[in-house]
């Protein structure tokens, strides 16, 4: 029953800061609204899938806001002036996320202070590509993130693919269950025949192509970038993964709880505006949702456990 | 006993290379400014560095990432009670330090009480402590107390007065993880904290003490950050939260816990401050130098490992 | 021995394998062939699990010879090890289990085939079972995840299993369900599959092989069809039969009030030498760890410990690996000679001096690193910094783990003598020569003490009779 509970959880939390939302403000509760509540929703998510696929391998990446400015940075530029440069840039940044996957593995070294090191080499990056902030998204991009489908507006629709895909890729294929079982335990998958080294270098390769995705869903967005524009989106994603009832180890992830994370965190935000709580108080209030979220997690652990 | 074979030379050597370099290119002018500013820029990175130290030598997954937001709440609220009043500064200190132990305590209450992983706990509760200080704050920038921004800027013998407390600060670690009962039950804990638990150490005793300890050294920086720079900034220690991480494993303390290498922090605190400057006066931009620092770390990180798998 | 028409999936010849010094197999020559099930017996560090590995080729030979049916892989000739430890990734489902093992899955679908495959497994063997292959492994009970193990051991999965290893496959099965398995062996045997089966259930061996194989010190002491068994035949098989001396236990000793008890059962006086005995895995190690985490604070420190623990797997529980032998015994008596939290080094040091003498850690220096030292002297170094310490109650988890003889004689004077002195000692041990030692043992089967043996009665046959069980649970 506990995966069950895992997603429960998150759903809960999304449904009862949603209700409060349009009780607070019910024009909240209209296309035009959800768009507002839920506009950086999409770049969130991908980069909490991309935290996710980390944590699944038992994990951590420290590096993952730097990672994003410098993909924004990149598409802002490169893939602006001169797409199939740029486009090679960001293949290559893929790969280096699956070779540090691989070095990870291979080394025995802690991801931790490894991904620590490249949040600086990839901050270092982005500052060298966009010393002061500027760029332009391009057209086909800016055009792609406002796109007014029917029904719902594009934060939620792509909210809704952006889970779909990844619980299609972990959760239901065969590759993805071979890597949460990485993480639940990773002899035992070794001792059935499978190279462990190349699956964590999936699974860093994974982290690295979700990472792109959600810098440039960010330019697209925001129109233009700068090297520290997605810096916390490290801790958010990190958040998000937990808020979605992922564990830190033990391959125990849902990319659909993770996304509804995400989300749950962009409400927070503009859920704490219509409170019409002082500024001063938003962060931490934030914080608080935060540490209620987990703290009920653990309600609902200790009851996972007496059934 | 071969002096390679100290963990702490390797940072020392690393800052002491670095330095003659940016000497090189001044034909050796400005030494001695350059080590002046190296000691006071380096003494807040390594007084937040040895507490993230004992942290991480509690073992794997323990890691404070409250410290920039201690360290601004007890900046901020410290100079909100001296209210550049002279006659204040010991008030202050003891208010700094007292926010940061209450800081402390609630991350490993968080920890504790609700089995938050550590990293997810500070993390949240730096969310808190950030507002906290966003509110007292308003955007004020009050002036430090007179005497306490001449003591944080001026100098006794030659070195900056922080230097002389991240020194004595140092002393004082070193002192407690050497010789120390608690120091040893730290260490042990962080080798094997099953172990440890089933030699006899009071282990939860032990992760307490270190949560709390770090967010006092983190009120004490943030203290003196905001003395010397004349004021408290809301981002003030946004800086510190890598670096505090990045000093100690260039210091060559052991990620894997259990291994604390005081003298390297501060040495890593140096080597950080002149990388820095360094290249910036070779004229370098902040690009190639935030690339240079990163592969730095995991250059590290990777002798490190290697290392290990020799012994 | 085997039929010679009938060809065998594994032979070994003259097999051995050692680890350093210790030959944990030494020259084993068995073949399987189809329809064969051997039940495995053999006291703890017989050698079982290293023949286990050497099977399914988790470990080669250091010596001698393997072959499989059709040339050296064992996954090629169908040989699935069901182990004792759960192998399984406890976040995944068992279909998804199956997955992990079986690469040659098709891309779609195969989460309902796979499913449907564990499933029918589990119904031929377990039929009612009632398990739920479609949630996670972590989700069910400890009998329902050695059911779909076992499921997953015997499914096809794109081949044939052909020789199935089930290392103590019942330990967690209660017995009707066990029953169901052993009935699908015989049938999976008649059918022409094979089977190597471990068991501290006697009475299932019996019931299910066709052939016992009893191994000690790493050799085959026995091999006979099982008919040719009578239970105590095999109990003594698998004992000393070179008449090893008694532990003289001296009748004379008083003993003071009782000091531990449990509410397992598990109780000790002053001064005496309680040890706990069975196969290893029944719950000893576990008993231990509850009763000292109970008589000591995670919080508090004195400098009057009431209990310290020697730990026998030297690497989970008790060396400290990145300090000096120095270090590591002064662990426990830090606050002895502290004035003002600082521990006094002279003190310790000496206190180190001392009993490296006493103990015989070998070493020139007791400054040097821990793990400089054999994995005997390391755990010298682990009684040092328990016997150091004025606890009154000692508490030890197999704690002679490669120790040589000579040192074990030592020990043993040194536990009698501290013993005299009043200091109470609990001991579990996997060497049964070591239990006689004691003045009372606990027994345990299946995690709760199923013998209290005293005086005269601590011998090697009752110990082990009251390890195996020899009647069907009813």
């Amino acid at each position: 029953m506990a995966s069950h509970y895992r997603i429960l959880l998150p759903i809960v939390s999304l449904a009862v800061l949603l209700g409060a939302t349009f009780y607070m403000q019910p024009r909240a509760m209209s296309y035009f609204g959800l768009n507002l509540l839920f506009n950086l929703a999409v770049p969130i998510a991908l980069a909490t899938i991309a935290q996710m696929m980390i944590i699944m391998v038992n994990d951590i990446d420290l590096s993952l806001g730097a990672f994003v400015s410098l993909v924004a940075c990149i598409t802002a530029t490169y893939l602006n002036d001169a797409p199939l440069l740029g486009l090679l840039m960001l293949v290559a940044l893929i790969v280096t996320y699956a070779v540090l996957g691989a070095v990870i593995h291979a080394l025995a070294l802690p991801a931790i202070v490894v991904t620590l090191g490249m949040s600086f080499v990839w901050g270092g990056l982005a500052l060298f590509i966009l010393p002061s902030p500027g760029g332009t998204s391009p057209n086909w991009l800016r055009s792609l993130m406002t796109i007014k489908p029917p029904i719902a507006p594009m934060a939620v629709v792509a909210s809704i693919v952006i889970a779909a895909a990844a619980h299609i890729l972990i959760i239901r294929s065969r590759v993805g269950t071979v890597l949460r079982g990485v993480g639940g335990n990773a002899r035992s998958v070794e001792r059935a025949g499978w190279s462990v080294i190349r699956l964590k270098a999936l699974a860093y390769g994974l982290a690295g192509l979700f990472g792109v995705l959600a810098g440039m869903a960010l330019v697209g967005l925001a129109t233009s970038a700068d090297a520290n524009i997605a810096l916390r989106y490290t801790l958010i994603s990190i958040a998000g993964v937990i808020l979605g009832g992922g564990e830190f180890v033990g391959g125990k992830i849902s990319p659909v709880g993770a996304v509804i994370g995400a989300l749950t965190l962009t409400l927070a935000a503009s859920f704490l505006n219509f409170l019409r709580l002082s500024p001063d108080w938003q962060i931490g209030a934030q914080g608080t949702i935060l540490i209620l979220v987990l703290a009920a997690r653990l309600i609902f652990r200790r009851k996972g456990l007496e059934v | 006993m071969n002096p390679l074979s100290k963990p702490w030379i390797w940072s020392w050597g690393a800052a002491a290379i670095v330095f003659f370099l940016t000497l090189a290119l001044t034909s050796g002018r400005g030494a001695g400014e350059l080590a002046y500013a190296a000691l006071s820029f380096g003494a807040f990175a390594a007084i937040v560095g040895l507490g993230q130290m004992l942290v991480i030598t509690l073992g794997p997954g323990n890691v404070d990432l409250s410290i920039p937001a201690s360290m601004t709440l007890s900046a901020t609220l410290a100079l909100k009670v001296m209210g550049s009043e002279p006659g204040t500064a010991f008030f202050g200190l003891f208010v700094a330090l007292a926010v940061g132990f209450g800081t402390g305590l609630a991350n490993y209450a968080l920890i504790f009480l609700l089995r938050l992983p550590p990293i997810i706990a500070t993390l949240a509760a730096s969310l808190i402590y950030q507002s906290i200080a966003i509110w007292s704050n308003r955007g004020l920038r009050i002036k430090p107390p007179p005497e306490l921004a001449d003591f944080a800027t001026g100098r006794m013998f030659g070195v900056p007065n922080v230097a002389w407390v991240g020194i004595a600060l140092a002393v004082a670690v070193w002192i407690v993880l050497e010789k120390s009962a608690w120091g040893r039950w730290l260490l042990a804990s962080g080798q094997n904290l099953r172990a440890a638990r089933l030699a006899g150490v009071p282990v939860e005793s032990v992760r307490a003490a270190t949560y709390i300890s770090v967010a006092t050294f983190a009120g004490l920086a943030g203290y003196l950050l905001a003395s010397f720079s004349g004021g408290a900034a809301l981002n003030m220690g946004a800086e510190y939260l890598l670096a505090s991480i990045a000093v100690v494993v260039i210091g060559g303390s052991s990620i894997a816990g259990g291994n604390s290498n005081v003298p390297g922090v501060w040495g890593a605190a140096l080597f950080m401050f002149l990388v820095v400057s360094m290249l910036n006066s070779y004229g370098a931009g902040a690009g190639v130098r935030n690339v240079l620092t990163g592969i730095i770390i995991i250059g590290i990180v990777i002798a490190a490992s290697t290392k290990r798998v020799r012994l | 021995m085997n039929e010679n028409e009938i060809v065998p999936i594994v032979a070994l010849t003259k097999a051995k394998k050692h680890f350093g010094a210790v030959r944990a197999l030494d020259g084993i020559s068995i073949s399987v062939g189809s329809g064969d099930c051997i039940g495995l017996v053999g006291h703890n560090g017989a050698g079982k699990s290293t023949l286990v590995n050497l099977i399914n080729g988790g470990l080669s030979p250091t010596e001698g010879r393997i072959e499989f049916a059709n040339g050296t892989d064992p996954h090629a000739a169908g040989v699935r090890s069901v182990f004792q430890e759960l192998s399984l990734c406890p976040n995944l489902t068992a279909a998804e289990n199956l997955l992990v093992s079986h690469k040659a899955a098709a891309p779609f679908g195969w989460r309902k085939r796979l499913g449907k495959e564990v499933l029918a497994s589990l119904d031929s063997i377990f039929p009612g079972h009632g398990v739920r292959v479609d949630v996670e492994i972590d989700t069910l009970s400890i009998a329902e995840r050695q059911m779909v193990e076992i499921a997953i051991g015997f499914a096809p999965r794109g081949s044939e299993a052909r020789l199935v290893i089930l290392d103590e496959p019942t330990s967690s099965l209660d017995a009707g369900i066990a029953q169901q398995l052993l009935a699908h062996i015989r049938q999976f045997c008649a059918d022409g599959g094979a089977v190597i089966f471990i068991s501290h259930m006697l009475a299932e061996v019996f019931s299910v092989a066709n052939r016992i194989v009893v191994l000690k010190d790493g050799k085959v002491v026995a091999e006979k069809p099982t008919a040719a068994f009578s239970r105590q035949g095999l109990v003594d098989a698998m004992g000393h039969v070179t008449g090893e001396t008694e532990g003289g236990a001296d009748l004379e000793r008083k003993f003071g009030p009782v000091v531990v008890q449990t509410n397992q059962g598990l109780s000790a006086r002053q001064g005496e030498i309680v040890g706990l005995s069975g196969l290893a895995g029944h719950g000893q190690a576990a008993a231990l760890a509850r009763l000292y985490l109970s008589r000591s604070s995670a919080w508090r420190s004195g400098k009057n410990p009431e209990v310290v623990f020697v730990a026998g797997d030297r690497q989970r529980d008790g060396i400290l690996p990145l300090w000096s032998i120095l270090r590591n015994v002064s662990i426990s008596i830090l606050q002895q000679g502290a004035r003002w939290g600082l521990v006094d080094a002279k003190r310790d040091a000496s206190v180190a001096e001392d009993w490296k003498h006493r103990i015989g850690i070998r070493t020139d220096d007791v400054r040097n690193p821990v793990l400089s030292l054999s994995g005997g002297n390391q755990q010298k170094v682990l009684f040092s910094r328990a016997l150091a310490s004025p606890a009154p109650i000692v508490v030890m988890d197999d704690p002679m783990r490669g120790v040589d003889i000579g040192t074990k004689q030592d020990v043993y004077a040194m536990l009698r003598n501290e013993a005299q002195k009043g200091r109470t000692f609990l001991w579990y041990s996997t060497e049964t020569e070591e239990v006689c030692q004691c003045d009372r043992v606990f027994v345990f089967r299946d995690g709760e003490i199923s013998a209290e043996l005293t005086g005269a009665e601590i011998t090697e046959e009752r110990i082990l009779e009251a390890s195996f069980q020899m009647q069907e649970a009813s």
